[in-house]
């Protein structure tokens, strides 16, 4: 396990350095810069702005530079956000994508494994469909055309909850956000569970505990859902990823001052150093989480428990 | 063709009391598949769309970047022949959502099949030769898996400009990971097979031996899986276009038309809803078929 641990770790730090050193080039082999205006500065302006930026230096130089502030844990300033560094932008952001990515994904949890379980376990029965039909137009609704409708009706119809907006982060605003990530999530996560749990009520050793005299809530609880939960947790590492791309959009179309926003608008104006962070940042969470679900993965198993 | 396998297996179910027939894997698939009525539903629901998308010209009296100065940005109408409203230039909204349809189905299909080249290459592959080369190339496969991919397609839009043909290239290069593991998985399990040793003695170079007797022995999962595909393509490239990253004006894609409609949701529901509608209902069939195939490649869930 530990000898897993640290080689899942080592692969860990090459993915990152790759994400980094393919994000730096994409960005910089696009065309146009970040000075490109309708009024073009004066060329001495422009030669001196570059210089300060470091963007005069040959390519790999300031691959180089960019590399050493990194490791020094500095993200380098915004170039279109005056007088804020990347790092001051995005732990302003952070906070704000993370709670609606982290509650998204509890909700997601609770919800998906809940109904899933629930639909296994009344198999082919009329609960059963209906969940799943439910689940199947969760999966087919695509969150920014739900994200706009859930505004529509609550915010404007009945007029409960604000159409858009952060306020001051009080909890209203964040309702409709959450909802329009976690629920693509909890209708894929529903079916996983169900899939798998169906398949796990068949086998052996739920069979074994049924005949021992289990009462059926024992057996679903302490015995099933154990080995039921497995798929959905390895699921876990795509439905982060797709958490926190679908809260580019989320947060655009709600207003919400997070991570996300940030995204769209660096990499439309080509403020370099901003995309950067905000990838490095994405990727940094990503890997991390893939790493710890598999590490929880590896518990849960027996299968690949060393012996 | 299919016709007369048809006929055939008509008249051999008419016969079928006289002798025990075998039937093959595909036909036993086939005739499963057509037993699922959510699977038939949605063939013939997203085989209207198609065909709509196709004749699209024939059905409306406007073209989808004529602009009707009479009627900007007003409700589904039947008189006027706006049965779906126009949007804000003034451009009738039904023609725009066919032609979007176009632009969606076209991306699906043919991202997909660049995801299937690569993938089922790749995964056949690394299946077959095993050992090294297997643990290098899912290895790779593991560290691209964990990458922020849709960033990465983003930056891509950005950086190369808004051409079409880049994101059938740049979905395709996505998507095709999964696929690949699938492919190798099966692979795997087949190259021990007496048929390939058979033919591995025979002097059939490896080359051969994959395209010919691996690749089509895994073809259903391959299928299935090509089948799940298609609506995320889609979905991926309408959250592209939704970003204002996809086709450019006055082509348009259903991400387009609902980002469009999302702007004005309050005054004009309807640009929001129709093509909401056309969108989901694709990736609801898909999705149902996708399903019913599953079901009736591999029987062994049921």
């Amino acid at each position: 396990m530990l000898s897993y641990a640290i080689r899942r770790l080592l692969i860990a730090i090459p993915t990152l350095f790759i994400v980094i050193t393919v994000a730096f080039f994409m960005m910089r082999i696009a065309p146009g810069g970040p000075f490109d205006q309708e009024r073009a500065l004066p060329p001495e302006i422009e030669k001196n702005i570059k210089a300060a930026y470091d963007l005069d230096k040959p390519l790999i130089a300031q691959y180089g530079i960019y590399i050493g502030k990194l490791l020094q844990g500095d993200f380098g300033p915004s170039i279109k956000i005056r007088d804020f560094s990347v790092a001051e932008l995005i732990m302003a952001g952070a906070p704000a994508s993370m709670q609606l990515g982290l509650s998204a994904i509890a909700l997601a949890l609770v919800f998906g494994i809940g109904f899933g379980t629930y639909a296994a376990l009344r198999q082919n029965s009329a609960v059963d469909f209906a969940v799943m039909g439910i689940a199947m137009i969760g999966i087919a609704i695509p969150n920014f055309v739900m994200a706009p409708l859930l505004s529509l009706v609550f915010g404007l119809y009945l007029a409960i909850l604000p159409t858009a907006g952060w306020g001051d982060g009080e909890i209203q605003y964040k309702i409709l956000p959450i909802i329009a990530l976690a629920l693509p999530q909890i209708a894929y996560i529903a079916r996983l569970t169900r899939g798998s749990m169906v398949e796990v009520l068949h086998s052996n050793y739920i069979r074994t505990a049924r005949a021992k005299g289990l009462r059926e809530k024992l057996v679903v609880n302490r015995h099933a859902i154990k080995g039921a939960l497995l798929p959905v947790i390895s699921y876990l590492g795509p439905a982060t990823a797709a958490v926190m791309t679908g809260s580019v959009v989320i947060e655009s179309i709600f207003g919400v001052p997070g991570i996300g926003t940030y995204f769209i608008k660096a990499a439309l104006n080509r403020d370099y150093p901003l995309v950067m962070g905000v990838v490095i940042v994405y990727a940094v969470m990503i890997i991390l989480l893939n790493f710890l679900v598999d590490m929880v993965y590896g518990l849960l198993d027996p299968k690949l428990k060393s012996p | 063709m299919m016709n007369k396998s048809e006929k055939t297996a008509l008249l051999q179910s008419a016969s079928a009391a006289k002798e025990i027939e075998g039937r093959s894997l595909w036909r036993d698939a086939r005739i499963r598949l057509f037993r699922n009525k959510a699977a038939v539903g949605s063939m013939i629901i997203l085989g209207i769309i198609t065909l709509l998308a196709i004749i699209a010209p024939l059905l409306s009296p406007y073209a989808y970047d004529q602009i009707d100065w009479g009627y900007i940005q007003e409700g589904p109408n039947w008189e006027n022949g706006h049965i779906f409203g126009t949007d804000g230039n003034g451009r009738d909204l039904f023609i725009r959502v066919l032609y979007g349809a176009r632009v969606s189905l076209a991306v699906g299909l043919l991202a997909t099949a660049v995801s299937l080249i690569i993938g089922v290459t790749y995964g056949a592959i690394a299946g077959y030769f095993g050992g090294k080369i297997d643990s290098i190339m899912m290895r790779f496969v593991d560290v691209l898996y964990s990458l922020p991919f849709m960033f990465f397609v983003i930056m891509l839009m950005v950086v190369f400009g808004r051409n079409i043909f880049l994101i059938f290239v740049a979905l395709g290069a996505v998507e095709w990971l999964t696929m690949a593991r699938i492919v190798r998985g099966q692979t795997l399990s087949l190259r021990r097979r007496e048929f390939i040793e058979a033919a591995h003695a025979t002097g059939v170079s490896n080359f051969k031996i994959i395209f010919r007797h691996v690749i089509p022995n895994v073809l259903g999962p391959v299928i299935v899986y090509m089948t799940l595909t298609i609506p995320q393509v889609i979905l991926t490239e309408s959250f592209l276009s939704f970003l204002g990253l996809g086709v450019q004006e006055p082509l348009t894609s259903w991400g387009v038309l609902i980002s469009e409609g999302a702007k004005v949701i309050e005054a004009s529901t309807w640009m929001l809803i129709y093509p909401a509608v056309f969108l989901a209902l694709t990736l609801f069939c898909f999705n149902f078929i996708g399903d019913g195939l599953r079901d009736a490649l591999d029987p062994k869930d049921r």
